[in-house]
Parts: structure tokens; sequence; C-alpha cells
């Protein structure tokens, strides 16, 4: 077994660790964990990690998949402690095994989000009619120009429920074409219906799924 | 994480510069640590987090238990916008707690256009910036870091200077502020006591007094003012503190590397080079303790890279040793060993060609000066002999790039000597022509001038520095003359070495300047991106004063200058000394060669010999 994939947290101060610099970081607890990591060959050797569906910069994660491979047995159960003893803040590893599915299998993914109106909060059915529309458009920016993205579809089972400070929502967003960054939810409110839009949003992913609604770990 | 900083931090280039959190950060209960420090390093947290003197400070204060160190560093223009738009204070990165609510502010001071930045961090934590308009005991605002052996220019917002290298010094001023405080001192008191340390510089007590050309006339000690104030030293670099467990970033800095310090000081006395004399006497670690901490370090922080410093690596008595002993511990792990600041000789090349596997980028070499006239003027002991020798070997060896490092405005200099620099990259290209076993790969030269900056300290201290039109003609003139292709030039703007220079041998009154400048909105005008010629020529202008007087004036042999009061080991007579040999290109030897009794030894305690 060659092949190993890990789920951890990035949350806190580690929430802003953009996904390059995580690549870094986290090979970095590696070495100091002292784990036999697995690199290419070549003139300029990088460690074989990947992380099956990058996180969007200051979003939390609780669970955050990324593969790896080794260059020798090791034991599997005792690496995470082994890399949370050597982490920075945030970043905790909690499980470590044989993949038995591949990545491209993802294609929901829950998320929690708390969005925050510091006049205010609507009430929470308000937000559940607006994402629960026939047609919910969202203009956003792709690497290949302006385009709308139709949220209808892409985003299920929403729920809103007052918090401090404003609501605390859960849903299920499409993770694989199209890959739906939850922030978009927000945005689509500031452009179809801007008095629902709170001040401020932050979401943090639970669980991927697969096409079925099976948890995908 | 307080809630308006959440969300600023979204909107901000690179947030996870200001969240702290990184592995190896020291987290202590502020409730019970007796003091705490904000370590305020006036530039970005990629540039502050790549300094080594801020690593070991850091280190060495928190482990004094009941002190806390914390990180500060200036936020980017962006942040720096956003934190005031949302009345967020500048704050520490380990607890987020504001600056204001610390004991002590520690700056580091390295170069002089980090000097506005200091001023708007002590606004942005909500301080006044003059020392005589924080009244109170606490906080304490003090400075430490090479640029301070002018103190004068930062005079009027520092309580005190700790002139010198910091691990000891430090800790004894920090232990005398807590007992100040405990025991309820005024600031007047406890600033009386702490000039009483050696290397303490409290500006105010001593006062200016020019005379009627706007020279100095007199650094007048006030009451309790010591006649000298002499820099401290770490006598001992094996027994003195290093730090083995370095903070690992989580984002890109600029170095990003474990730092292995062979020695301080330097034994070949260049007479342009402030850190040659300014870091005397010379000190080195052992080749065991170095192996020792450079494993441990890699070990500790997974980094892959670790670099040798020091001012001229090539000098240190026993590298192949430490080479030796750190590839034994980081080739079969990936790690790559780095070496700047080689000389160009053939020893050196060969230890490059085994470090570096990878030829990847080009190497670096700093003649300084064109011709060699110029460069025994400068006490610079390298032949152009020696010099191509070098690159032929790296030619040789399969490297395709070097850069040249040249300086504008050297004393003395002639047109001959500015040609002298494109005659000497072609002979370079030339050389690469003779002995470059792949032609095909082509070859860079690039060299590059920057506009010479007369140093506090330095033999060159009395110096003028070259007219911005002089230097932008000396550059023309030398553009001119690189003809080939390969060669390509690159040149710094005369407009920010006039301030620096300007800056650099200023007195109290630039202090105003300084602050006249930050008014008009200067900060991190160390970058391209905010420095404005413009606004320092109006914060001049503000204060009645010249910036020229300041950098292109010559000063007197007996004038009065306003570091006069600061000893940085080195004997004025060795500085005069040297500048007379410059002017009859006469060269000095080295320390190795032979010690020229610079005076710097008498900071080593009894028994212990300058190791030139
Ligand atoms: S004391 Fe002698 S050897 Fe030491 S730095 Fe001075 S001149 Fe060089």
């Amino acid at each position: 077994m060659d092949k190993l994939r890990i789920r951890f947290e990035k949350a806190g101060k580690a929430a802003y660790i953009s996904h390059l610099d995580l690549m870094h970081v986290v090979q970095r607890v590696f070495l100091r964990a002292g784990t036999p990591l697995k690199y290419s060959e070549g003139f300029n050797p990088h460690p074989q990690l990947s992380i099956c569906v990058p996180l969007p910069l200051g979003m939390e994660s609780g669970c955050e998949l990324m593969d790896f491979r080794v260059t020798r047995d090791i034991d599997a159960a005792a690496l995470p402690g082994e890399l949370n003893a050597v982490s920075p803040e945030g970043l905790r590893f909690i499980e470590c095994y044989e993949p038995q599915r591949k990545a491209s299998e993802i294609k929901w993914l829950r998320c929690a989000g708390i969005y925050e109106y510091d006049a205010g909060a609507p009430e929470a059915s308000a937000l559940e009619g607006f994402y629960s529309r026939g047609s919910v458009p969202v203009l956003r920016r792709t690497k290949r120009g302006e385009g709308v993205l139709e949220l209808a579809g892409n985003v299920r089972d929403f729920t809103a429920a007052p918090c401090e400070g404003g609501l605390r929502v859960e849903c299920a967003v499409s993770a694989a074409e199209p890959s739906v960054n939850p922030e978009l939810l927000v945005r689509a409110l500031e452009q179809n219906e801007p008095g629902l839009r709170p001040d401020f949003a932050s979401w943090r992913r639970l669980e991927f799924y697969d096409k079925d609604m099976t948890a995908f770990r | 994480m307080d809630k308006r900083l959440r969300r600023i931090l979204p909107t901000v280039q690179k947030p996870a510069r200001y969240t702290g959190g990184e592995y190896n950060e020291i987290i202590k209960d502020k409730r019970s640590v007796k003091l705490r420090m904000a370590f305020c390093f006036p530039d970005t947290y990629e540039i502050g987090m790549s300094n080594l003197g801020m690593r070991i400070l850091y280190g060495c204060i928190n482990a004094v238990p009941e002190f806390w160190c914390e990180r500060v560093f200036a936020p980017w223009g962006d942040m720096a916008e956003a934190m005031r738009r949302e009345n967020i204070p500048l704050y520490a990165l380990e607890s987020g707690d504001p600056v204001a609510d610390f004991d002590v502010l520690g700056f580091s001071l390295g170069y002089e256009m980090a000097y506005c930045t200091v001023l708007d961090m002590l606004d942005m934590a909500g301080l006044p910036l003059r020392s005589e308009e924080r009244t109170e005991l606490v906080p304490l605002v003090f400075a430490g870091g090479t640029s301070i052996c002018n103190p004068e220019p930062m005079a009027p917002f520092m309580d005190l200077m700790a002139l010198g290298e910091g691990e000891e010094l430090d800790i004894e001023i920090l232990r005398l502020f807590q007992k100040a405080r405990d025991e309820g001192w005024t600031k007047r008191a406890f600033l009386l006591e702490a000039a009483k340390i050696p290397g303490v510089y409290v500006p105010s007590l001593y006062e200016p007094v020019y005379n009627d050309d706007g020279t100095l006339a007199e650094m007048k000690a006030l009451p309790g003012a010591p006649e000298k104030v002499t820099k401290r030293i770490v006598a001992d670099l094996d027994a003195a503190y290093y730090p083995t467990n370095p903070i690992v970033p989580s984002t890109e800095v600029v170095h990003d590397r474990v730092n292995v310090e062979l020695f301080r000081g330097c034994v070949r006395g260049c007479r342009f080079c402030q850190a040659g004399y300014a870091y005397r006497p010379i000190r080195a670690r052992s080749p065991q303790k170095l192996i020792e901490q450079g494993i441990e370090a890699v070990r500790n922080t997974g980094c892959q890279e670790a670099t040798l410093l020091s001012l001229s690596s090539s000098d240190y008595r026993n590298l192949g040793e430490v080479c030796d002993g750190l590839l034994d511990y980081c080739e079969p792990r990936n790690v790559s060993l780095s070496l700047p600041s080689l000389r160009a000789d053939n020893f050196s090349m060969e230890l490059m060609s085994r470090l570096q596997k990878v030829r990847r980028g080009g190497l670096t070499f700093a003649p300084e000066a064109g011709t060699q006239r110029l460069r025994d003027v400068i006490n610079k002991n390298v032949t152009e002999e020696e010099l191509l020798n070098t690159c032929r070997i790296a030619f040789e060896g399969g490297w395709s790039g070097i850069k040249l490092y040249f300086m504008l405005g050297l004393p003395t200099e002639t047109d001959e000597d500015v040609v002298g620099i494109a005659e000497l990259a072609d002979r370079v290209l030339h050389t690469w022509r003779q002995h470059s076993p792949n032609k095909q790969r082509g070859v860079r030269i690039t060299v590059s001038t920057s506009c010479f900056i007369p140093k506090p300290h330095s033999p060159f201290q009395w110096e003028p520095q070259v007219t911005m039109d002089e230097y932008r003609r000396r550059v023309n003139l030398l553009r001119g003359s690189i003809r080939a292709r390969n060669v390509q030039y690159n040149w710094h703007d005369a407009d920010t070495s006039f301030i620096e220079a300007a800056l650099s041998r200023g007195d109290r009154r630039v202090g105003g300047v300084i602050e006249a400048a930050w008014r008009r909105g200067a900060r991190m005008e160390a970058w391209s991106d905010y420095f404005d010629f413009k606004r320092w020529l109006a914060a001049f202008a503000d204060c009645g004063l010249d910036p020229a007087f300041y950098a292109t004036r010559e000063r007197g042999e007996g004038e009065r200058l306003p570091w006069d009061r600061i000893d940085m080991g080195v004997r004025r007579d060795i500085l005069l000394r040297e500048r007379h040999r410059a002017y009859r290109a006469e060269l000095s030897p080295d320390c190795r060669a032979q010690c020229s009794a610079c005076g710097a030894a008498a900071l080593l305690p009894k028994g212990v010999k300058c190791d030139g």
C-alpha cells in the first residue's frame, strides 16, 4: 500500500492559508513528522500530494481530503497524531486510510454558513424561499470570462435558522460539474434580492458526497 | 479572532500574513507573564520573517520565562487602509492584542527607508509619535538595528536606542524596565537609570547645538548622559542563544530557509562598507556548533533549504568542514545547502560546484568598481584575473548566468572607471566564449549599478555623494559603453539613493523631515510601489532643510557628526587613515594577513582574541 488518503480540518487561522501555500505547509508537516513521503523523479523532486477538492481561501473545512504516496508501509492509524504534534494552528488531521474510491466520484458538498446581519436578520423562511426558486441565476467571473451559473438544481436542502448575529444556514452544493463555491449563494442574493443580502458570510465545509448522496471519504 | 478583522481578511491580498498561528510560534499565558514586548519590524511580514536578527531576538527574549515577545509587521497598503477604515488598531500576531496594550515596543531598524513606516506603525497603534509626547513610562518605545548607529534621525521618536547586538542588551533593558514599572518610577527616572546600561543611548539626554551654517556645533551631554555610548556585542557565539526552533511561515516569504550563522564581523575592510566596520570584532562559531544547529533547525522546521550566512562566507576558516557535516545530513534528505556572499576565488567555486548540483540561477559577484585602481581605492581585494578565473570555472562547470554588482559615484571615480565596468563585462563575456562547453545555451551577464551612499562609521563617512545629475550622467556613459547583446544593464534610481543618503547621515532635524514625510502619506518607502520623491522634497522644504546638505556635502574632518557620541568599536583615527589611504589608492591588509588594531578587539572580554 503506497497510496493513502488523509482527512483533515482546516479552520481558524489556517483558513487563511492559500491552496498553494497549503501544499508547502503540509509537505513540511510530513517532513517534521518523519513520514516517508514519496517524491516525484527528476531534477526538482516534489512530494506527490494532491488535495481532492481545493478549498477557497478564507473558508473553513472539517472534511478536507488529501491523497499522497509513501515509500514504505507506515502505521496509518498513528499518522494523524504524529502530524498533529507538528502542525500549525488550525490544521488538524483526523483519519488516514487507504482510499477505496476515486476522488472523481465526489459530486456534492454539504456546508454550513453564518450569514451576519448587523441591523437584524430577515426571516429564515425568506432565504429558504429564495434558494428554492425555479431559477436562481448568478453572474460569476471564471478564467474564461463572465458567465451566468444557475444555482437551481446545484444547491439543495437549503435550511436556515436564527443564531447570534444572524442566520445559520446549511445546504449541499454541487462540488463537480459545475463546482459551486458557496460564496456564490451570497452573490446571488446581492444580484437578485439585495434586501436579503447579509453584511458578511462565512462558510465551513462539512462533508463530501457522491451522486447518490452517500458520504464520500 | 476580532469580528472586524474576520471581515476584512478575505478582502486583502495574502491574508495569511496577518493571522499568525504558524508552526513554532511562541504562545504564552498572558496572565502569568510579567512583561509583554511587541517586536515591531517596519516592513512586510515577508521581509521581516526573512530577517535573522529578528528571529534571534524573538527566540532570545522568549527564552526568558516571564517575558512574552510577539511579532508585529507593517501591513501592506490595502490592509493598512482597511484597518484604518474599520478602526482596527495595530495588533501583534501571536495574541491578536493591540500593540498599545503592551509594556514595550521594540523596533528593528535595519535600513533608513523604513523610518516612515515606524511612525506609521506607532500611529496605527494609537500612540503619539514623539518620545516627549508619551509622558508615561508604559509603553516603552525603543529601537535597535544597524541603521541606528546614527541614532539622530529617529531620536525624537525613541525613548532609547540599543546599540549593537541585542541578545544580552535587550534582556538587561527589559529587566530594568520591569523593575521600574513594578516600582512605579517616572519615565525620566527610568531613562536616567537605563542610560547607565552600556550600549543604551537615551536621545533626550543629548541636545544638538548647531552652528550658523547648519553644521553641528555640539551634541551636548545633559546631566546623567555618558560621554560615549559603546555598542554591545556577544563575545562567545557558541554560548549565545541561537534559534534552532524558528517559526515556519505558512505563506511565502522572501527567504524561507534555515539560517546557519557562521560568524559576525568581516576581515576584509572594504572602505565603503558600513557593516564591515560596524560589526567588528570578528567572532566565529565552531564548526561542531554550526553543524549541530543547522541539523537541529532543519529537523525542527522541515525546511528544504539551509543557507550559511555571514558577510563573507569564504573567510570562515572551517567552511569545508561545516559544509561536509551539513551535507551528510542534508543530501540524503533532499535538503539543499546554499552559500551566498562567496568571494571570487577557486576554493569558493569548488564548494559552489559541490553544493549546487543543479546549476540553477546565476552566480553573483560584486567587484564594486570597474578598474583595479578604483578597487584599490575602496580596498576591495579582488583582481580582474581572479574574477575572470572564477568566471571561467563557473562557465566550465555549467553555469550560464553571471551577475556583477558595482557602485557608481565612489570617491575619486573617473569616467575611465565607469567605462571600465563595461570593459570588465566584455572580458567576462569573452571568457564565456572561450570556455563554455555548451554555447548553444547562451549566456546572460547582468551588470547592476547602484549609487554609492556614504554611511556613518565607515571610512567614507565624510564623503559627499555624487549629485543625482552626475550619477545619471555616469549611468548614461556606462549604458553607451555596454554594446554586447548578452550583457544586460540595470541601474538603481538616483532619487531613492539621494534620499537614503540624506537620511543616513542626518542629524536630529531630519527626524522632523521623516515626520513631515509621514504626514504627507509616506510609509513603506523602501518599496518602489510607494516611494515618492516629490513628497520627500516637500517634507524637507516643510522643515526648511535641504537634502543636498546631508547627501552631497563633504564633511570636514574636524566637523562634529551627529553620531559622534556612538562608539561602534573602530577608532576614528583608523577610519581617517583608511580614508587617506583611499585617496592614494593604497591597500590595507585584511585582518587575516595583519591585524591593524582597529580598536574593536577592546569590546571583547580579557583573554578573548579577535578572530580576524
Ligand atoms: S581587531 Fe584587528 S583583526 Fe579584529 S577586526 Fe580589528 S583590525 Fe581586524
